[in-house]
């Protein structure tokens, strides 16, 4: 399969008064065409800036892609000019975020913001983009479109409203969505909802999906690869399957056991020890070591590289170094 | 909305009743009145005045027979200048409106564009010094300004005229009237327009930044359309909701007069002839004059009630 998506060293900084926030920090992974790939971290890992990295919608000028590649369908998306990037956004990479209650904008009718991509980037007509947006609001499930398309966000509900963003964003005809926690904001019977209609929709054209998560529920529903982040760098990836069962980076491991498991109740549920490190303080070591219960003295110093350990599988991490050192 | 309306307007007319008395009554238990400052008259013929006038009568009594006036039509008589009250406003109202209308418009104008785009671009070099150029045009009171103004437009360089509405003595009809009347209009205006500017500026441009902030530009930046349609489209009318309520609020700024201006540039406004009726406590046209602008207050908030169930459909009447 051929990569959609190639990201390669990216590196996103922001300069706040107190230093610059090195929020994405040299990350590569790639996206398949038709894979669905995982990104998954605590709040602040830099997640969600990868994703707008990719969009070219970080926040200047405090914001900047500083560094690195990131290449689309063959093509450079940072050397393109902000028009070109343009043509891009919301045509073949699209966009679905978290908060679907806020995502729209309240005084335009849903139809009218329906209706915006397909005659920016299809150059429909007024009438043909809105007989093309009552489809799509058919296609999200959702009956009574012609009523839908001229209410207004607060009238419906957010599971809707989120079920509408997909409908703008597979207006036209996406190879990658991106979507950033799109069920976080959901009641859990809408969440599987929506991620059943993320799959049909993925498996009809054979786009990609970048899946944006902290719920490992999710991921093990959803992806195909995995992508570990923390602190702004990539810890682990790999193939799902050989990434829950075998969790190489302590982090990782972490994760996987805090993960309640259904008809197991145990007095406490494991949590990992301490705290995300404050960005502005990082020094050259592992970002982990503080709460890994493993670390080494060279994890307090040195930076482990990401490095294959086999079956597709690569961990940043100096257990698996050492490993290989000493044999 | 029907229901909503019905309703507004019978608080309406509460409200003011409410005002009407507290408005007579403030004017009519001030000690002293028309009369009292005049030496020229003795007491007896003081006396007499009063009895004439009903000065003499219980403050309630002389309400209700205001009132119901007011009810036919008929706002008081002028007492220093033997007019109907109405007559005079209709002769003053109109130069005010005139200038309110003007300038309101220049202000809002400037306020929406440059606050727009100060919030665009924040923290950008126009930015800055748009908004040390408001600051400053916050700070300067208008006599000051004006009176600057006067001496650098109209007396060294002479471009302008100095005060009035009319060249003195000019008998103008047709276009040329309506030219004369602009060229004096031009230096007060200026003057309106700059005190104005500066806090609506301030007011949009904080809108704005809020506006940008949230989670529909984006939206509307992923979507690729073009940053113009962004701003246009998503954040302008957004950010101009707020500032429905103000739009309220002008409506008796319109036809207020203001005192200070109309002072400095001798403009014939109804500003001037409210402060010329204080120094002579002539409180019928006080009275009068107060109550309109209770009355356009009220429908004031009303029309802005409206105009927000228009433009914002989460807005429920």
């Amino acid at each position: 399969m051929n990569s959609i998506l190639d990201i390669e060293h990216l590196r996103t900084h922001f300069k706040t008064d107190d230093g610059t926030v090195r929020a994405v920090d040299d990350v590569s992974f790639q996206v398949r065409q038709g894979e669905i790939v995982c990104i998954v971290g605590e709040s602040g890992s830099g997640k969600s800036i990868t994703a707008m990295s990719v969009m070219g919608l970080v926040e200047g000028p405090a914001g900047r892609v500083v560094g690195g590649n990131i290449r689309f369908d063959g093509e450079e998306l940072l050397k393109l000019s902000r028009n070109e990037l343009r043509t891009i956004r919301g045509n073949e990479i699209a966009m679905i975020f978290q908060e679907p209650m806020t995502s729209l904008n309240p005084v335009l009718k849903i139809g009218e913001q329906l209706m915006e991509p397909l005659i920016e980037h299809r150059k429909l007509n007024k009438k043909a983009a809105r007989k093309r947006a009552i489809e799509l609001i058919n296609e999200v499930g959702i009956s009574r479109a012609e009523q839908i398309a001229d209410s207004y966000p607060h009238e419906l509900s957010g599971g809707m409203l989120q079920r509408i963003m997909i409908a703008i964003a597979i207006s036209c005809g996406p190879k990658l969505l991106i979507a950033d926690e799109p069920t976080t904001a959901l009641d859990v019977t809408i969440q599987a909802q929506i991620l059943d209609m993320l799959r049909k929709f993925k498996e009809e054209s054979n786009m990609s999906i970048l899946l944006i998560t902290h719920d490992l529920g999710v991921v093990a529903e959803m992806a195909d690869y995995v992508v570990v982040m923390y602190a702004g760098k990539v810890v682990e990836e790999g193939e799902v399957v050989a990434l829950f069962e075998n969790p190489k980076h302590p982090y990782t491991q972490g994760l996987l056991k805090s993960k309640p498991i259904i008809n197991q109740r145990q007095e406490e549920l494991y949590s990992i020890p301490g705290q995300v490190p404050n960005p502005l303080e990082l020094v050259p070591s592992c970002y982990f070591h503080e709460r890994c219960a493993h670390c080494m003295e060279i994890c307090k110093t040195t930076q482990p590289a990401l490095k294959e350990v086999g079956n597709q599988q690569k961990v940043a991490c100096w257990l698996y170094e050492e490993a290989t050192a000493n044999v | 909305m029907r229901t909503y309306i019905s309703k507004r307007i019978m608080y309406m007319i509460i409200i003011l009743f409410a005002a009407s008395f507290l408005i007579f009554c403030l004017y009519a238990l001030t000690p002293g009145d028309f009369i009292t400052g005049n030496i020229k008259l003795t007491p007896e013929r003081k006396e007499e005045l009063r009895e004439i006038y009903g000065l003499n009568k219980p403050v309630i009594e002389r309400y209700v027979t205001w009132m119901n006036n007011a009810f036919h039509g008929d706002f008081g008589y002028s007492l220093s200048q033997q007019k109907p009250v109405l007559t005079l406003f209709n002769q003053y109202i109109w130069n005010s409106f005139l200038l309110a209308i003007v300038s309101t418009f220049l202000t809002w104008l400037v306020a929406v564009v440059v606050g727009v785009v100060a919030a665009y671009k924040q923290y950008s070099w126009f930015d800055t010094i748009v908004m040390v150029a408001l600051f400053a045009a916050m700070s300067i009171p208008s006599f000051f300004i004006g009176l600057l103004l006067i001496k650098l437009l109209a007396v060294d360089l002479k471009w302008l005229p100095p005060g009035g509405m009319l060249t003195t003595g000019s008998n103008a009809t047709g276009l040329a009237y309506v030219k004369e009347v602009i060229h004096h209009m031009i230096l007060p205006v200026m003057v309106m327009t700059l005190l104005g500017v500066g806090s609506l500026t301030r007011y949009f441009r904080s809108n704005m930044i809020d506006v940008i902030k949230q989670d529909y530009i984006r939206t509307a930046r992923a979507k690729g359309l073009k940053e113009r349609k962004v701003l246009f489209t998503h954040a302008l009318r957004n950010a101009l909701l707020p500032a429905i309520t103000l739009v309220g609020f002008e409506l008796p700024a319109l036809f207020g007069g203001s005192l200070i201006i109309e002072k400095i540039f001798n403009w014939p406004g109804i500003g001037q002839l409210y402060m010329q009726s204080f120094s002579l406590r002539d409180y019928p046209l006080l009275m009068g004059f107060t109550l309109f602008i209770a009355i356009l207050t009220v429908v004031g908030t009303l029309v802005s009630d409206i105009l927000y169930h228009v433009a914002d459909p989460r807005v429920r009447l």
